[in-house]
């Protein structure tokens, strides 16, 4: 096609690409029009004949169901709508895939490292926990949690007591509820603003490096801020906490805070089985950074921890950033097979129970995927920029 | 040092003999040395060794105990598992599955037909082996065995009844009329520029005849001797409908993860060619579709199947309560493929576009004859990994209430006949192995095919 001005002359009207190419659109278009154009008309039809309402009027309806989990304020004689099931259903989605986050990353790293030991043992089971835990389904591994670990736990009358007063019995973790007293809320804002001083700290220390190549202690100095500080206002304010310990009261326990079964065995498992696939994900970053930097670290006297932590690692996450952020998408996603043991997530509480009760599929479904997509974009968004920052600069 | 010239010789010992090589000491080299450097190397590497191994120690002979020792490996009801029956400890309750093998294969398949199911389990086996194993012949026949006549045979056999019949008798009319309008063309030369191209007619009319309608026609003969095969069966034993709602187990397993890969990989290449289209609305809906379904979860994508899909279709065409997860599942599994593939026709040199234009081939053939053989072949790794994730995603179907090989045992779980304390231990790992061995192997193959594709890149 070097002259198009001949090949026009040449080929006719039927062979030329750009005619070609808005026929095969303009098909396209008309099949995919039709086919959402026929499902629409079938789908009023198909609804009118079952008498079912259609469009969000449901939104506002009262819910006549009870969810355990909640975050919010939530029951059904409290008047709570079929919206604020779907608020429940989020949170409690966000939460468990938060924390399975944070979680699974840490033993993911740790996983991943183990197997490149040098220890032979080490670096053995920590084969065998990837290979185990990424060949077995997901939806098995939750059954056995749920079903095999956790169900067969004591009832609650012979609870299995842990230290500091918390309770383990078949219907969940209880663990003693803090109460603050006056003052307490004191330690409370030391916590929060000892977190936010070790961040500052931490951008400081990273600075005064940069100029001047002097390391600070930033471990210790984050510990003293966060952990230390908060404890010496809680004994200066005269140990203004107080626990409510779970106790047995009739077939129950009442008091203390309760952690769901369904909660820790959706917890555990999305855990487990993603830090299984984010070791690979890790090792895969290690392996990619070239033997020379490593080397080149050890004939500068760096030890094998500062080599791992300042100059393959930084490397490595350059690997590791993409497909550690499909990883953390899969985890929510796979958050969604809390239907199967019953933890209230979305889509347990939205898909399961709102749309048996409304039987308007289309817009709980439509809803429901809108949230899924949401959060997949919104977290490659972060991810994506997080990604760029550390990518590398070349001239 | 002394000097061992002649004046001293009588006081010097020149050894005249080489003495025999020692081996290493030690602590360089042999179990000791390899103990020290690889478990003790450091005292936290100590620890740490200490720790696991302890951890091995407690948790192996415990496993090994329940899983072997004190399991039960006969007998015919619950009895046979509950210690105070048997008088012993109890492990793992191995005499229930051996009880109900036939019931996680099958599901509730009637009795009398399980042959055909077994007749669909050796053709698939026959499918994989061909299309696997790097020195089966003919490739090409296999890839037509397993993308067309095996999903058209299982339909036949594990359906039966008037339906799957007037469906064979169709089939069979078709590839009939091919075979007979092939032998015309073949014997009769004159047709022949109307069957093969212009650039292959020479070749073609060089060949003596019964090679001309020998060579490219195995196919054709290939599906008239399964189809032909499938009749006679169904003439003299009978085909009688069994319901989808009886099948169950493994049977079901395997039965969604083909037909996830047979749909999804054509649907998956289509999608993907779509997504490097230069025709901004075909590119546009593949980048849709491909992103919408990658971003939410199977299950949705499964409930929305279940649950929607009789909405959009008339009444009486309702799809089948199997065929809802069966869709759902390889719509899902053609978005994930379509990335794989898609990263395979990036990885191809712009030259092979070039030369494929310059030959003069259309988009088309340039497709099939030139990008796709080669772009597919650096992704089969790829392909495979999807392929396991997949088949560990059919357990979800599950959910929607399919009666596939977890939930055969789920369902085995709650009946009284063998409630044991241990059942659900044997149970779960009784799948887990299952499904262990076929994800384990699937990616020892993935990464044997990914040794052999790399073959010409080792020095």
């Amino acid at each position: 096609m070097s002259n198009p001005q001949q090949e026009r002359a040449k080929a006719s009207l039927f062979y030329d690409p750009k005619i070609r190419g808005y026929v095969y659109q303009a098909a396209l278009v008309a099949v995919v029009v039709f086919l959402i154009w026929s499902a629409a008309s079938n789908a009023i039809e198909n609804l009118r004949a079952q008498k079912i309402a259609s469009g969000f009027g449901f939104w506002h309806n009262a819910a006549g169901f009870d969810i355990n989990q909640k975050l919010i304020p939530f029951s059904a004689s409290g008047g709570s709508t079929y919206g604020d099931a779907f608020i429940v259903g989020l949170l409690n989605t966000l939460l468990v895939a938060g924390l399975g986050i944070v979680l699974a990353t840490f033993l993911g790293f740790f996983v991943g490292v183990a197997r490149l030991s040098n220890n032979w043992v080490i670096s053995k089971l920590a084969m065998i926990y990837v290979e185990v835990i990424r060949n077995i389904p997901l939806l098995l591994q939750l059954f056995f949690w749920y079903n095999a670990v956790l169900k067969p736990l004591p009832n609650p009358r012979d609870s299995i007591k842990l230290p500091t007063g918390a309770l383990l019995n078949n219907r969940g973790l209880y663990v003693p509820d803090p109460q603050l007293g006056p003052g307490g809320s004191l330690i409370v804002w030391t916590f929060l603003i000892g977190i936010v001083a070790s961040i500052i700290f931490r951008a400081w220390a990273r600075k005064q490096q940069e100029a001047t190549g002097k390391q600070y202690p930033i471990g210790l100095v984050a510990l003293g801020l966060i952990i230390v500080l908060p404890l010496l206002v809680y004994f200066a304010t005269g140990r203004p906490v107080s626990f409510i310990y779970p106790e047995l009261a009739g077939f129950n326990l009442r008091g203390g805070i309760q952690i769901f079964p369904e909660f820790v065995a959706l917890l555990v498992g999305l855990t487990t089985y993603t830090a299984g696939f984010i070791a690979e994900v890790v090792r895969a970053g290690i392996l990619a950074v070239s033997r020379g930097q490593s080397e080149a670290a050890h004939a500068l006297g760096l030890r094998s921890g500062p080599t791992l932590k300042l100059v393959i690692i930084p490397q490595a996450m350059r690997v590791i950033i993409p497909p550690l952020t499909s990883n953390y998408l899969n985890l929510t996603k796979n958050s969604s097979l809390a239907v199967a043991i019953g933890y209230p997530d979305l889509v347990q509480v939205f898909t399961g129970t709102v749309l048996n009760q409304t039987g308007q599929a289309v817009e709980v479904v439509a809803i429901t995927m809108a949230v899924y997509l949401t959060i997949s974009l919104v977290t490659s968004l972060f991810m994506n920029i997080y990604n760029k920052r550390m990518a590398l600069v070349e001239r | 040092m002394t000097d061992a010239t002649s004046e001293n010789a009588p006081y010097a010992f020149v050894r005249t003999e080489t003495l025999q090589q020692e081996s290493a000491p030690l602590s360089v080299a042999g179990p000791l040395a390899w103990i020290r450097g690889n478990l003790f190397s450091s005292p936290l590497n100590a620890i740490l060794t200490l720790l696991c191994v302890w951890l091995v120690i407690d948790t192996v002979p415990g496993m090994v105990r329940f899983y072997i020792l004190d399991a039960v490996w006969s007998g015919t009801n619950r009895d046979a598992c509950l210690a105070d029956k048997v008088g012993r400890p109890v492990g793992a309750c191995w005499a229930y599955i051996a009880d109900r093998t036939q019931y996680f294969i099958y599901g509730s398949y009637p009795v009398a037909e399980r042959w055909r199911v077994n007749i669909v389990f050796v053709m698939f086996a026959l499918g994989v082996v061909w299309l696997l194993w790097n020195k089966m012949p003919l490739k090409k026949v296999g890839l037509f065995f397993f993308f067309v006549i095996l999903p058209a045979s299982a339909f036949i056999l594990l359906l039966g009844g008037p339906r799957a019949e007037s469906f064979l008798r169709f089939l069979i009319i078709v590839t009939f009329a091919l075979a007979v309008l092939h032998l015309v063309l073949s014997f009769v030369p004159g047709l022949m520029k109307y069957w093969v191209g212009e650039g292959q007619l020479a070749v073609e009319e060089a060949m003596p005849a019964w090679k001309r309608f020998y060579r490219p026609k195995r196919l054709i003969l290939l599906s008239l001797v399964v189809f032909g095969l499938i009749a006679v069966l169904a003439d003299s034993i009978g085909l009688p409908r069994v319901d989808t709602g009886l099948w169950g187990g493994m049977t079901v397993t395997f039965l969604i993860a083909a037909v996830g890969i047979v749909f999804s990989l054509p649907l998956g290449v289509i999608l993907a060619l779509g997504r490097r289209s230069k025709l901004p609305i075909i590119q546009l809906l593949s980048v849709i579709f491909i992103e919408f379904v990658r971003g939410v979860p199977l299950i949705t994508v499964l409930f929305m199947a279940n649950t929607m899909l009789p909405l959009f279709v008339p009444q009486e065409y309702s799809p089948d309560r199997l065929l809802r997860p069966l869709i759902g599942v390889a719509l899902f599994a053609a978005a994930y493929m379509a990335e794989v593939i898609r990263g395979g026709l990036q990885a191809m040199p712009k030259g092979q576009y070039e030369g494929a234009m310059s030959l003069g081939l259309g988009y088309w053939q340039m497709m099939r004859l030139i990008i796709l053989p080669q772009a597919l072949r650096i992704v089969i790794p790829g392909i495979v990994n999807t392929f396991i994730g997949l088949f560990k995603d059919t357990t979800l179907v599950t959910i929607v209430g399919i009666f596939d090989f977890l939930r055969t045992i789920e369902a085995t779980l709650v009946d009284p006949t063998w409630a044991t304390p241990t059942t659900r231990a044997t149970g779960y790992a009784f799948a887990a192995i299952f499904y262990f061995l076929c994800c384990w192997g699937m990616s020892r193959y993935s990464i044997s095919v990914e040794k052999r594709l790399a073959a010409g890149q080792r020095r």
